[in-house]
């Protein structure tokens, strides 16, 4: 083992004392703002560097089997031993740098973002808690492990969504993606359970080498299993039907939701089904399943995109999008694939959600300055935003440019590459065209939204009002160093995995060869024609175009109202707006009958009825009549308890005989 | 000649008739009597038994008597108490216990 | 004639027993009493055990029935009082007990033991013989039973002096 990968505890431990260091200082002296600076930064890039170290080491190691290092037993009950473990090998290896390095930038963000914040020593320290967790996640050698940082990475989310709060609606929405999660989270534990059962283990080396013959393909063992285990990761990455805490999850502070809920903690459900991958390759049906919910997702999300005023809301949806995406990968095989714009994904996304960030700051500060109440989050208050702030007018538009899919830039690699595998797969079954269909469409729409943002954003006459326009200015250094950086990423990622048209191509898909190897002889070998995956490319070039083409030419940001004065919407609009009515739907659906549930049967007639009534006040009702009676009995004359006495002897000499 | 089965159903009956008095009468000193009726009864099964079964019966019935004699000793100093603060040895009249 | 005997004082004391509990006076209920107790220690003595028929009658018949007539002229309950006997009904109910009484005893002495502990027959009447009427029960009572035994003198010391406590006016 190469000396390096043994210090892959540091990046485990370093976030964790960072929390620790920083939440001491929450708590004695909130006011202590550059030393959480140092320290909230600090570990998180100390965290990066080892991390590369770690990565490094292992890109020389030439055996390619997973490290998986053991620190002590965690548990073990009857045939169950998990041990704390982390696993390192070319997956996790992936995942480590995209999380420790987005994480970094964004702790860089957020010294500049949040600097007038009461609560900027607590903020820092649930940062590096969500690090530590999701390092924990990425690294865990064992689902419980794993489990461990999903769930952490949950109370984070819930932490930092509910950041501020004071106000009932950030509260709320915190509670919503808990409790979202949650359900996908029982889905997970029901995985594990099946898991043990069928393999006697839950280590991940042990359970998937274990696999093919613990298993039969298709059988419903493992069906289950990957069902369960696709509802856990439809919760934490935001699937359909558990996709709506996402866009409520934008209450918490920008960077937060760059950091959480757009570039690290959704990807873990795509993770998990990357890292499950022999199991999924077992499970056909579920395979297509996940395959489909990510490309149901990826267009359902995108046709909600097209119409919220919100800023951060359209990156929302903007997100589910993407993630469907993955989904889509992973679920037609492309583990690599699915991985890759993963990666990609971080890199425009939390540039676009930093960006977003920057412009909202600007907004607010002049808002604060002018004592407004404006929405500072809305697009109508915004436009013509490129004159106050260049910089991150541009590094917005590389992003857009990536996530739109115009060729050369990270985000045209990776969806194509996903797209040309969905593709390949209509061989096998033509449902898979359907789904490269949906995920065609689903480009067109982001091309066309991502488009619509810039526009209402930067581009035409400034809404922002007269008094505020003066106090508009570009961000400082340190919120746009990292958007220029995460841009670098966004531009140049997709060399990662070129395509096989390409000199050079499949070099991520070939580093994580060892790990998705397990699953290739389950998979039918995909197999394009260069002439077919030239015609891809130039449909999905097409399609980019087309879709920005189509905002450009239909969307007048010159006509557009503020806020204030802004006419209500009709038609499909409204529904567009209103999500679809989706929450509408399931507060009818499950929600409200839960309440009407809990309310009028758990309680009124069953707690109060039942327990309160029949069982508790029942008893003592028992005992009181009971006493009542028998004191009837209790004459207090001799005469009658002889009789009683000499009765009872009787009825014993009967049972002796 | 076995007398065994005679003596205990003649036992039985003494018992029973020391039963029937302590239920038919309300006379405190004659319910007492009635009881050395049942313990004398006993005693004569133990007798009878002690026949077959070996001397140890005999060594009960010493027993028996002793505690028989405890508790008439007892029984009565208790009855003279009552009497004294009640005037009267009738139980249905002794009803301290009915609160 | 043993078996005439065993009937005639059975009889004797089956009769003086419903006597002593049917009469009125309380003393003239102990003086059946009294002669229930010397037709049992004829039974007694008539089955063998003639210690035990002697006793009887010296701590029965002489000691407890002398303390029994001693409380009754003590508390003088001998003159004409209203009769404590119950009505008709009464007597059914004790009679209907007490007949199922007796049939459900009987009963119980027909159960069969489990194992043969009866002794070999004439057991007994040779160790009378070698040690005598009552040396064969003082060697039982004072080998075996010797604990009981001294334990029984502290209970007749604590009836003792319960029984000055219960009956002295003022201590």
């Amino acid at each position: 083992m190469p000396t390096s990968v043994g210090w892959v505890w540091l990046v485990v431990v370093l976030p964790f004392l960072g929390f620790l260091a920083n939440g001491l200082i929450s708590l004695v002296k909130p006011q202590a703002k550059s030393a959480v600076s140092f320290i909230g930064v600090g570990v998180l890039v100390a965290a990066f560097a080892v991390a590369v170290a770690v990565v490094a080491g292992l890109s020389q190691d030439q055996q390619g089997a997973p490290y998986v290092l053991t620190y002590w037993s965690w548990m073990t009950v009857g045939g169950l031993e998990i041990a704390a473990a982390l696993q390192v090998d070319q997956l996790s290896a992936v995942m480590l740098i995209v999380v420790t390095g987005v994480s970094a930038l964004i702790h860089v963000f957020s010294v500049g973002y949040m600097r007038d914040d009461p609560g900027y020593p607590r903020y820092f320290a649930f940062l590096n808690l969500f690090v530590f967790f999701m390092v924990l996640l990425v690294l865990g050698a064992s689902f419980p492990v794993m489990f461990v940082g999903w769930e952490g990475v949950g109370l984070c989310s819930y932490l930092l969504i509910g950041f501020w709060y004071l106000d009932k609606v950030n509260a709320d929405a915190g509670k919503k993606a808990f409790l979202m999660n949650r359900i996908g989270d029982f889905g997970f534990l029901i995985a594990m359970f099946l898991i043990f059962q069928a393999t006697g283990s839950l280590a991940f080396t042990e359970v998937f080498e274990a696999a093919p013959e613990a298993f039969t393909i298709n059988g419903e063992i493992i069906t289950l299993i990957t069902w369960a285990l696709l509802r856990g990761g439809a919760g934490k990455s935001a699937q359909i039907p558990l996709y709506t805490w996402l866009p409520d999850a934008m209450a918490g502070p920008t960077p937060v939701s760059a950091l959480i809920h757009a570039a690290t903690m959704v990807t873990a459900g795509v993770y998990l089904v990357a890292r499950s991958n022999i199991l999924f390759a077992m499970a056909p049906v579920s395979s297509v399943v996940v395959a489909t919910v990510g490309a149901v997702t990826a267009l359902f999300a995108a046709t909600i995109a097209l119409k919220q005023w919100d800023i951060k809301k359209v990156l929302a949806y903007s997100t589910v999008s993407q993630l469907g995406y993955m989904f889509l990968g992973v679920g037609v095989g492309a583990y690599a694939g699915g991985i890759f714009h993963l990666v990609t994904h971080a890199f425009f996304k939390a540039l676009l959600f930093l960006g977003s960030g920057s412009v909202i700051f600007a907004l607010h500060r002049a808002y604060h300055a002018t004592h407004s109440h404006d929405d500072a989050q809305d697009m109508r208050n915004m436009g013509g935003m490129r004159k106050f702030m260049p910089w991150t007018f541009a590094v917005m538009w590389v992003a857009t440019f990536a996530i739109a899919g115009i060729p050369g830039l990270s985000g045209f690699f990776s969806k194509d590459g996903i797209l040309a595998v969905a593709f390949a797969r209509g061989h096998d079954h033509p449902v898979f065209y359907l789904l490269w269909l949906m995920g065609v469409i689903a480009a067109l729409l982001t091309a066309f939204y991502m488009t619509r943002l810039m526009l209402y954003t930067f581009h035409g006459p400034s809404r922002t009002g007269e008094g505020e326009q003066r106090h508009l200015a570009e961000a400082p250094w340190v919120m746009t160093g990292p958007l220029v950086v995460l841009a670098l990423g966004s531009i140049f990622a997709g060399v990662l995995n070129l395509p096989h048209v390409l000199p050079n191509p499949g070099w991520l898909e070939h580093w994580l060869e060892p790990v998705t190897e397990l699953s290739h002889r389950y998979w039918n070998e995909v197999h394009l024609a260069a002439s077919t995956e030239w015609l891809l490319m130039a449909v999905a070039t097409a399609i980019a175009v087309a879709g920005m083409a189509g905002a450009v030419i239909m969307l007048k940001p010159e006509k557009l109202k503020a806020a204030k004065e802004a006419p209500a919407e009709t038609g499909i609009q409204k529904v567009l707006l209103k999500k679809w009515y989706v929450d509408e739907i399931y507060d009818a659906l499950i929600v409200r009958p839960t309440v009407w549930m809990s309310r009028n049967v758990l309680w009124k007639f069953f707690d109060a009825g039942v327990i309160d009534g029949a069982m508790v006040n029942g008893s003592a009702w028992t005992a009181r009549a009971v006493g009542f009676v028998g004191s009837a009995v209790q004459t207090g004359r001799l005469a009658w308890y002889l009789l009683v006495f000499v009765i009872g002897t009787l009825v014993l000499l009967r049972a002796v005989m | 000649m076995d007398l065994l089965g005679s003596a205990l159903a003649v036992s039985a009956i003494i018992f029973s008739l020391g039963v029937a008095g302590v239920l038919l009468r309300r006379n405190a000193i004659i319910v007492f009597m009635s009881i050395e009726l049942m313990l004398n009864a006993v005693n004569l099964s133990f007798i009878a038994l002690a026949q077959q079964l070996g001397p140890e019966g005999q060594v009960f019935v010493l027993f028996v008597m002793a505690v028989a004699a405890a508790e008439a000793v007892v029984g009565l100093a208790i009855i003279i108490a009552i009497y004294r603060h009640k005037q009267t040895v009738n139980l249905d009249k002794i009803n301290l216990l009915s609160g | 004639m043993l078996v005439f005997n065993f009937w005639f004082f059975s009889g004797l004391a089956i009769i003086s027993a419903l006597l002593c509990i049917t009469r009125r006076s309380p003393v003239v209920s102990a003086m059946w009493l009294v002669v229930t107790m010397f037709s049992i220690a004829a039974l007694y003595i008539i089955l063998g055990a003639q210690f035990i028929g002697a006793i009887q009658v010296l701590v029965y018949a002489g000691a407890i029935m002398v303390l029994f007539l001693f409380v009754i002229m003590l508390l003088n309950l001998g003159r004409d009082e209203p009769t404590d006997l119950p009505g008709w009904w009464g007597h059914a109910i004790t009679f209907g007990i007490g007949t199922l009484l007796i049939v459900e005893l009987w009963a119980v002495t027909r159960i069969v033991p489990a194992g043969e502990v009866r002794l070999p027959a004439g057991t007994m009447d040779r160790v009378m013989e070698q040690e005598g009427v009552v040396g064969a029960i003082s060697s039982t009572l004072f080998r075996d039973f010797l604990v009981p035994f001294e334990i029984t003198s502290v209970l007749l010391l604590a009836a003792v002096v319960g029984a000055v406590v219960l009956a002295k006016r003022r201590i």
